[in-house]
Order: structure tokens, then sequence, then C-alpha cells
């Protein structure tokens, strides 16, 4: 997918100045968050965070002997007959699925959600060569139609209002305008039933892979997953290599916390475990299956000071409570992963270089990492991913020397005295009788929606020196 | 209890009557306090900015002048978590530092926790009254567990009347640089701050750091709010809402 993160600003600004999207998001915005703090009032709040320490355990565990236990999927999952492919890159993940195309006189393919696909730009890639993709996730299906990307990793189209829905079927369907969901979602399973039953190819993610027997574990709410996986002659999943969890037991609890923190239900709609293709006997499922494990940058975590950042299950809770994603949408992001979680890995995937405002473009109010089923310390990896940006002077010298100068006056207290205690004269010379600065010189950002309210003239230090015999304590002077 | 005051560069800066006020409340509550005159910064926006190396020596001079103190105590959860969740993390595991910093992160308290929880301070003279809504700052919040304590404080003021606004803990959009760097974001996230503030029909927003206080009021101003108050929690329980003298 094209990579547009180094534009985060001006697509914020965007974004800001959109009345629908900003509508959508004050409507829905925090839909997800209070159903997952119900879910987790249900599941009894000390239980839940118990629950995250073992989920977290589970993952750091898998991390360890990542490579291990990959190795065993391949031997379990190829064993009952999948045939297990590694792609080191998005170029690869497409090359593989065409040359799969290619073997099995593949036409049409249909896709339940998955977001590696998104990652490889796969979609692009069938239509180039002539095979014929489409979205049956409802979400995904409506930006489909739309020709845009997903804003959202669990509901890609939660930046299209009914509205927008009901104009982009009427025009795409060519059938009347319908304004009423219910109606609007029948016409859509109408509309793919059809696909459902002529593609050759299934192509789905994958939550979850099983070591200990091969499997590919995957979570939806509407039943596409199901058809996309068993109907056609052929299912591809296409899926990270750090989904990978040792045992049936872990994935158990995995799935205890991945509806409740993405949806705040207790259990999805569906929830498959898929064990290599149809057997002997099997009422249905594919004659074909294939698994494709992707790097795509995976790798480049592991060790690192980031390394924290695999344990991601893609809930979506840390967009879902991030109030910068809330304010702006997950498109402002540039591309394939939203907030918090998009802002660790789209600078690792992609280049530091190409994502230089994500890390910043956090408060750091951890409400994330409270939320985060596997307890994934974002605003600390933000936090390092800055320690790059310095590192590799990628910041901006104003910024460098700013930070340079507060630093050196702060470590010497006397000239420090000084320097604030004129600054604080000129503010409040600045702030006038009303006591608010307008425009502020060296910090325009601030004052471009907000006063900078004027201190009170002196400070802390030269009050209290002033008074200091009354007090009962005394100043330390070295 | 032998208490060094961690006054914040923000409060020495802008709002020294806070400074005052959480004098008045530390010795209300038993305290010796001392302010120790070489305090500066905590090193804060360099860690924030990625500048660990500022950050660093910055955390070295509090350590050094704070550490012989049985108890530091701060008007700010940002402040305080800083030094209590962070400077540790700014030496290697095996540095004499790190064993310094952790101790003085292990005796560091933000001022509401530190008064409900070590001091057991539970008789505020209150200089401020009416009705009030309080806004959770996030390091407060999330990094030290700063929720009850002011509620608390704040519930033994008969004048004082609170009511909760909607997401009393969503940030309210000030993230050190961001508020500078993405100045719209920002600001846009204080409106829903604001607005939030304002459905509560509150005559103040109450707080405890300095950041989200410049942040609100500097919204709330912005949009023609002339008359909403935003003060920081110990104003509202010190005497004389908090006046210099």
């Amino acid at each position: 997918m094209h990579i547009a993160s180094i534009a985060f600003k001006s697509r914020a600004t965007r974004a800001l100045g959109d009345t629908q999207l900003q509508g959508v998001l004050k409507r829905y915005g925090s839909g997800f968050a209070d159903k997952r703090g119900a879910a987790r009032e249900r599941f009894g709040a000390e239980a839940f965070e118990a629950l995250r320490v073992a989920s977290a355990a589970i993952r750091d565990r898998a991390l360890e002997n990542l490579d291990a236990w990959l190795l065993r999927f391949e031997a379990e999952a190829t064993r009952r007959g999948t045939t297990v492919l590694w792609a080191e890159d998005a170029a690869a993940v497409n090359r593989l699925v065409l040359e799969i195309c290619a073997r099995h006189a593949v036409k049409k393919a249909i896709k339940s959600k998955s977001m590696v696909s998104e990652e490889a730009g796969l979609n692009t890639a069938l239509e180039e060569n002539g095979i014929t993709p489409v979205e049956t996730d409802l979400g995904e299906y409506i930006i489909q139609l739309a020709k845009e990307p997903p804003s959202h990793i669990i509901a890609p189209a939660i930046h299209k209002d009914k509205d927008q829905v009901s104009d982009l079927f009427a025009k795409h369907h060519g059938r009347p305008r319908l304004t009423d969901i219910e109606a609007l979602t029948r016409e859509a399973r109408l509309m793919l039933r059809g696909h459902f039953l002529t593609a050759d190819l299934g192509v789905s993610g994958g939550n979850f892979l099983v070591a200990e027997t091969g499997s590919v574990a995957i979570v939806t709410n509407e039943g596409n997953g199901r058809m996309v996986t068993t109907v056609p002659r052929v299912h591809v999943a296409i899926t990270g290599i750090e989904k990978v969890l040792p045992t049936l037991e872990d994935l158990s609890t995995l799935n205890r916390v991945l509806p409740r923190s993405a949806t705040g239900q207790d259990i999805s709609n569906y929830f498959s475990i898929l064990t290599g293709p149809r057997r002997e006997g099997d009422a249905d499922g594919p004659e074909h299956m294939y698994v494709i494990l992707v790097d795509g940058g995976r790798t480049e975590l592991i060790g690192s000071e980031l390394s924290e950042m695999l344990r991601c299950i893609r809930c979506g809770a840390c967009m879902n409570h991030c109030p910068v994603y809330q304010t702006v949408g997950g498109h402002a992001y540039g591309w394939v992963y939203p907030g918090p979680m998009g802002s660790v890995l789209t600078p690792v995937f992609n280049g530091i270089e190409n994502a230089l405002d994500l890390p910043q473009a956090s408060t750091l109010c951890g409400a994330c990492h409270v939320a985060c089923p596997v307890r994934i310390p974002l605003p600390e990896l933000l936090r390092r991913l800055r320690e790059r940006q310095v590192v590799a002077r990628l910041r901006p010298w104003q910024e460098r020397a700013g930070i340079a100068a507060w630093s050196f006056v702060a470590q010497r207290p006397r000239l420090y005295a000084l320097a604030t205690g004129i600054a604080a004269r000129v503010l409040r010379f600045l702030g006038g009788a009303s006591g608010r600065i307008t425009r502020l010189p060296f910090a325009a950002g601030w004052t471009q929606m907000r006063d900078f309210p004027a201190p009170e003239g002196r400070t802390f230090r030269d009050l209290y020196a002033a008074r200091k015999p009354r007090r009962t304590g005394q100043s330390l002077t070295r | 209890m032998n208490v060094a005051l961690f006054v914040t560069c923000l409060v020495d800066l802008m709002r020294p009557r806070i400074g005052f006020a959480t004098l008045e409340l530390l010795e209300a509550a038993g305290c010796t306090v001392t302010v120790p005159d070489v305090q500066t910064c905590c090193g804060q926006p360099g860690w924030n900015s990625g500048d660990r190396a500022s950050a660093r020596a910055l955390a070295e001079r509090v350590i050094a002048t704070f550490e012989p103190f049985e108890y530091v105590v701060a008007p700010s959860g940002s402040c305080a978590g800083m030094l209590r969740t962070h400077y540790a993390d700014l030496f290697p595991a095996d540095a004499a530092w790190r064993t310094r910093a952790e101790a003085l992160g292990a005796k560091t308290f933000e001022l509401t926790d530190f008064l409900v929880n070590v001091a057991k301070f539970s008789t505020p003279a209150g200089g401020w009254t009416g009705r009030a809504t309080y806004h959770d700052s996030c390091s407060g919040l999330r990094e030290l567990g700063v929720k009850a304590q002011p509620r608390a404080l704040l519930a033994r003021l008969p004048g004082v009347q609170l009511t909760e606004m909607k997401d009393c803990e969503t940030c309210c959009g000030f993230g050190g640089t961001f508020s500078v760097k993405f100045g719209e974001i920002a600001g846009a996230m204080a409106e829903t701050k604001c607005g939030h503030i304002a459905d509560t029909g509150a005559e103040a927003v109450v707080l405890g750091d300095l950041g989200c206080m410049l942040n609100i009021e500097g919204r709330l101003r912005r949009r023609g709010d002339s008359t909403t108050q935003v003060l920081h929690v110990a104003e509202v329980l010190a005497s004389g809402g908090g006046q210099a003298d």
C-alpha cells in the first residue's frame, strides 16, 4: 500500500476540517472503548487485569523462541496437508499469491479482512494480473467500492456514515437508494452471495497460528470469513510471523482477551480453527490450503528496544482509546496501521524517515498502554522511537537547539533563576491587562487555537526568597 | 516528616501561588518543608523528546539535590511521575546512579497522593467555594494512580460541590511539546475537553498539573469563556485560594 505517513500533519489538518468525518468521530468515537470497559466489568476488573498479564506472558513465551515455534507450526501444518510458504516482504506475498493463482487457474478471489494483505497491496497486484478481488467483510466491501484504504484495523469503514454508504451502494449496485441499515446490509449480502459461490480462491488473514496443531485461527463477526475459507477450491491465509502461539490452551486464553478488548464482546460471532484442507469424508473445506508467513519488517523488531511490539494481536484497543486517533481518524496516519500501534509499526516497517511525525503525534497520555490486552508499553515505545530520531539527527535543528538550550540553562541554577525571572516579567507584560497572550513568537503552534495564559510576573523562587525568614523550613544552599 | 518541595519549573515560572498553596498544605499536614533553591527542571522535556543525554544530566542534579530528604513532594503528577517511574530508566542496570534514582523515586510523591496516603491529612482549610469539576491529568492518573486522593480531599470541603464531567480521564491535548508541534490537534482535543467542562455547569475545573492547566485555560479563553476558573487542586485546598500572602 502507498505510504503517505510523512504527510501526517497536513492529512490531520484536512481531517480536522472534514465536518462529515468529525461528525462520525464524535458520534462513534468512544463506542468501542465503552464496550470494552463494560466487558471488563462483566469479566471482573481484577480478573481481566490478570488475564492481560497472562496473555502478555503467553505472547512473550512464543516470541522468545519464535523460530522454533514457527518451524513447529510449519511441520504440523505440512503434516496435515497445508502448504506453508514464507514471504520476506510485501513483494514476496504478492508473488506467492499470484503463483498460487496461476497454479489453480484462479480468476476471482474473495477476501475476508486481512491487514497483512493491505500491507502488501495485494488487491492491486491481483487486479493487475487479471484476477478480480472481492472484499467480503462489510466494512472492507464498502471501502473497496469507495476505493479507499481502511481507517481502522477492525472497523475499516468507521470513517463513513450511513448516507455515504447509501450513495455508494446505489451507484455501484445500480438499484434504488436504500437508507435503512438492515436493508443496506441485506443488499450487500445479496451482492456478495454470487461472489462466494463463483470464486476460485479465498484469501483470509489469521488472528493466530497454533504451533502444536499447525492451525490458523480466525476471529470474525460476519460469517464471511467462514465462507471465504471453506467455499472456494483454494484457501490462502496470509499472516505475520509473530502471530504464532505454542498451544491450543494458549489460544483459548488469547481468545478470551481479544474480542473483549476489540469490540467488548465476550466472544466473537464466529471463531474458526482451520487445520488443513478438506479431508476424505469432510462435508466442506477447500481442496488446497496455503499459509503465507510474512516477515515484512517484523524480524527488525526481534531483540530490539521495540520488541514488545511483536506481542500485538491487532485488536484496535489502542486506537479506540487514543485521543489523537479519535480526533483525526485513521487516514491521517497514512498507511495500513493507524493509532498508537501504527505509529510504532509504520516507521519500523517502512523506514523511520518515512514517518517522522508518527512517534511524535502522541501526548504519551498512556490510555493505550492501559487498554492493551498484551500490555505493550506503547507510549514508551513511541518515546524510544523519538530517541532513534534524535540519534539519527532526524529532528529539526530548532527543536534540537531548543532542548539543548533548555538543558544548558537548567543545569545552571543561577542562570536559570535569572532567565526565568526575566521570562516571567516579559510574558506578564505580553499578557497585558487580560493576562492572555494571543500570539507566541516562538511557539506559534500553541496560539493557533489557544491563548497562552500569562504568568503571575515573579517566579516562586524570587517570592520565596523574599519571605523565607517567616518559614519553618530552611533553604538548602550549595 | 522532613519533606523537600519540588516546585516544578512551570509552577515556579507561571503560578507561584500554587507553590505557596502546596507549602501551606504540607505544613498543615505536619511536615517540615525545605525548598532547595538550586532546583530547576526534572528533565522531562528532554526525556519525552528523545534527548536522553540532557534528561540524564538534569536527573543527576535532581537526585543529588533531593536525596538527603525523607520525602520529595511535587504539585504535579507529571514531574513526580518522571522522578518515580522514569528516572531509573535513564541509567544502565548496574550503575550506582540507577540505585540512587530508584531510591529517590520510591520517596517521591504527587501532592494529593502524599497528603492522603503518607501524611494521612484530611483537614484542608479550603480557600475557594463553588461548583467544580475535576480533570484527571494523565501522568498522575496512569503512572501514579492519582484518582481518589484529590477527590477525597475536596470532599472534605463543604463549600465545594464536585460534578464529574464526561471523559474526565481523557487527555486534554497538552502532551508537552506535542501542544506546540501539533497545535491544531492539541487545540481540537482541548476544545473537546472544554465542551465537557462546560456541560457540567461548573464554575471551576480543578486539576493537578500545570501543563493541563495552561492548555485548558488557554482554550477556554480562546473559545470566549472568560469566567470558568482553572484551578490547581492545591489552590482549592489551601486557605485564601492560595494567594501568595
